[in-house]
């Protein structure tokens, strides 16, 4: 294989990985920047979202794209009341005790999952029109990384557009600079908070779907990969959308190239790569100055 | 006194188990390593959740000590707490200066790559097999490590008890008060004076002496040492257990350790997802409903106790 080709196929997988890795850890980052909570349970979602798609097309024989949706939504009302009535609770506590309370929600799905589906890693059926490779001229390339590659970046760009241009994305620019001037000019916060946070679900949930051959599904899921969305959260700034673009971008890639190149290092250099970026910049890469709490 | 009260809980336990006794030698290094926690977390206020690097690196040093310069525990002991010192010293170089979410992910990072490290050192470390083949012999040359575990169970709760008087008395120092008064507010404690970062770097070394010590007596109690010592999930699990036995007062280890450790056994044995949703749930109630943990149900005649090394304001 040669060095454009190798090039080629690290780039291809680094950023779908760094793709996936955005989607899910992005409503951390709001939870973080917004609520100032830090969410635990939020690996949950993304498993949620991969395990309700199993299960609806399996139970109910729709086809691959209903059980998407459905399973988006699914999550995002799961993570309703979980918010308004557990996570709520925390907020403004301090960051260790919401890290346990959320541990504690994670550890109970994590059960409750198990129960349903056993301990094995679970396979979504993806369809026909997603496997396969599609050919570009010079080469061809496999359709599932392109697809997930096509829509983090939308997802990235309809966010942007929604959080910059929109008038629920300047109330949320505003909750996140000063919750408390935001209320003084009646802003509901809390209806702020529980769609941002349902946003956040659902958009991990579509992440964990799309990321389900990288990162299979499996009961233990919410918290093994929880340390990687943390990561992508603290490396990028947390309540930066860009932030977290940006860090999952170079994470992606350093964790996806070293896979290739030096496979028994690639741990070693995705949190090598947290620790050089937390000890020059703990804000994060685009977080605001000052070591947030 | 607690330390007396200890003793005497220790003994107890040695006559009415004398079956489960590798548990309770378990249960016994667990709540030193979560004493050590209760130093560094609730004393000092430093959140990690990357302990168990202080506590694999003293298992692998005790270890190695053993293998290779005297199987002799004492001084395996002394090689536990002092890698422990030194861990603590390297990663509080990087830790202490920040705080919050960055904190955590660096003590995060810290141990995740140590863990990659002793992973890849199979030569020394015997990577994801472990250290085995550990002989240690008599303590004081008269106490020989029986196969029912009774001179270790012995071993480790002396051990135990000592600690707890040693850092009892550290806490209610006036170096425990500035660790207090860093932990409430940092700011504060610089602005009328306080060496913060000297203090913090004090208190961390500290527990990692501890840890070191608690990791020693595992490997020189289970005559193995495994990877696991240094993972998050030990980390994670120490935290838990200070959590719910209460973070703000030295005694809640002593608490938080055994409940979750029998907890842990009784529901495991049932089945792994059962202890899940038990501890998943106990997290969520003692946040919710007991923040400062278990150790507040303790009647008001001990209060004396559990105020004495100072709460959370």
């Amino acid at each position: 294989m040669n060095l454009v080709s190798l090039l080629l196929n690290i780039l291809l997988d680094g950023v779908a990985y760094a793709m996936i890795l955005f989607m899910i850890s992005v409503g951390l980052s709001i939870s973080l920047g917004l609520m100032r909570v830090v969410n635990m349970a939020h690996g949950a979602f993304a498993m949620l979202g991969g395990y309700i798609t199993i299960a609806v097309m399996n139970q109910m024989k729709v086809p691959f794209e209903v059980a998407v949706i459905a399973a988006i939504v699914a999550t995002a009302i799961i993570s309703i009341p979980l918010e308004t009535f557990l996570i709520r609770k925390v907020y403004g506590r301090n960051e260790l005790d919401q890290a346990l309370l959320t541990i504690g929600i994670a550890f109970v799905v994590i059960a409750g999952v198990n129960s349903v589906t056993g301990a094995n890693i679970s396979v979504i059926k993806l369809p026909y029109y997603l496997n396969g490779s599609i050919d570009l001229g010079f080469r061809s390339l496999p359709t599932d990384r392109l697809v997930v590659i096509v829509l983090g970046l939308v997802v990235t760009v309809a966010l942007w557009f929604f959080v910059e241009r929109s008038a629920f994305g300047v109330k949320l620019r505003a909750a996140v600079d000063n919750a408390a001037m935001a209320e003084a000019v009646k802003i509901n916060t809390s209806r702020l908070y529980v769609i941002s946070f349902a946003l956040g679900a659902a958009l991990a949930a579509l992440g964990g779907i799309a990321g389900a051959s990288l990162l299979p599904m499996e009961p233990t899921y919410a918290l093994k990969y929880l340390v990687l969305f943390l990561a992508v959260v603290a490396v990028g700034g947390h309540g930066t959308l860009f932030g977290s673009f940006l860090a999952a971008v170079i994470l992606g890639i350093i964790d996806t190239a070293t896979k290739y190149l030096a496979p028994e290092y690639s741990s070693i250099a995705f949190f090598a790569t947290m620790l050089i970026v937390l000890a020059v910049r703990p804000q994060g890469l685009l977080g605001a100055n000052g070591a947030k709490s | 006194m607690v330390e007396l009260a200890l003793l005497i809980v220790g003994a107890l336990a040695f006559f009415v188990f004398p079956d489960d006794l590798g548990l309770m030698t378990s249960i016994v290094i667990m709540t030193l390593f979560v004493l050590s926690l209760s130093l560094v977390l609730g004393q000092a206020g430093i959140p990690t959740i990357g302990h168990a690097a202080l506590y694999g690196s003293g298992a692998y040093a005790a270890g190695l000590w053993a293998l290779h310069v005297t199987a002799e525990p004492l001084t395996g002991l002394a090689a536990g707490g002092l890698a422990g010192a030194i861990i603590a010293a390297l990663s509080g170089l990087l830790l202490l200066r920040t705080r919050g979410l960055t904190l955590v992910m660096l003590s995060i990072a810290f141990a995740q790559v140590l863990f990659e490290i002793a992973n890849k050192a199979r030569g020394v470390t015997g990577g994801d097999d472990g250290l085995s083949g550990l002989t240690v012999s008599p303590v004081l040359g008269i106490f020989r490590f029986d196969f029912y575990g009774r001179t270790g169970y012995w071993y480790s709760l002396i051990v135990l008890v000592l600690s707890y008087a040693l850092l009892r008395r550290l806490v209610a120092s006036p170096f425990g008060l500035t660790c207090r008064g860093i932990r409430s507010d940092k700011t504060r404690m610089l602005a009328i004076g306080g060496h913060v970062y000297g203090a913090l770097m004090t208190v961390y070394v500290t527990g990692g002496v501890f840890a070191g010590i608690a990791g020693a007596l595992t490997a020189q109690t289970a005559q193995v040492v495994g990877l696991n010592s240094l993972s998050f999930q030990q980390s994670a699990d120490a935290l838990v257990m200070l959590v719910i036995g209460g973070t703000w007062t030295l005694a809640g280890a002593l608490i938080g350790a055994p409940v979750f450790m029998v907890v842990h056994h009784i529901a495991s044995t049932a089945s792994p997802y059962h202890w899940l949703v038990v501890i998943g749930l106990l997290l969520i109630l003692t946040v919710l409903y007991l923040p400062k943990g278990l150790i507040y149900l303790i009647p008001a005649g001990l209060e004396r106790l559990r105020d004495r090394q100072g709460t959370h304001e």
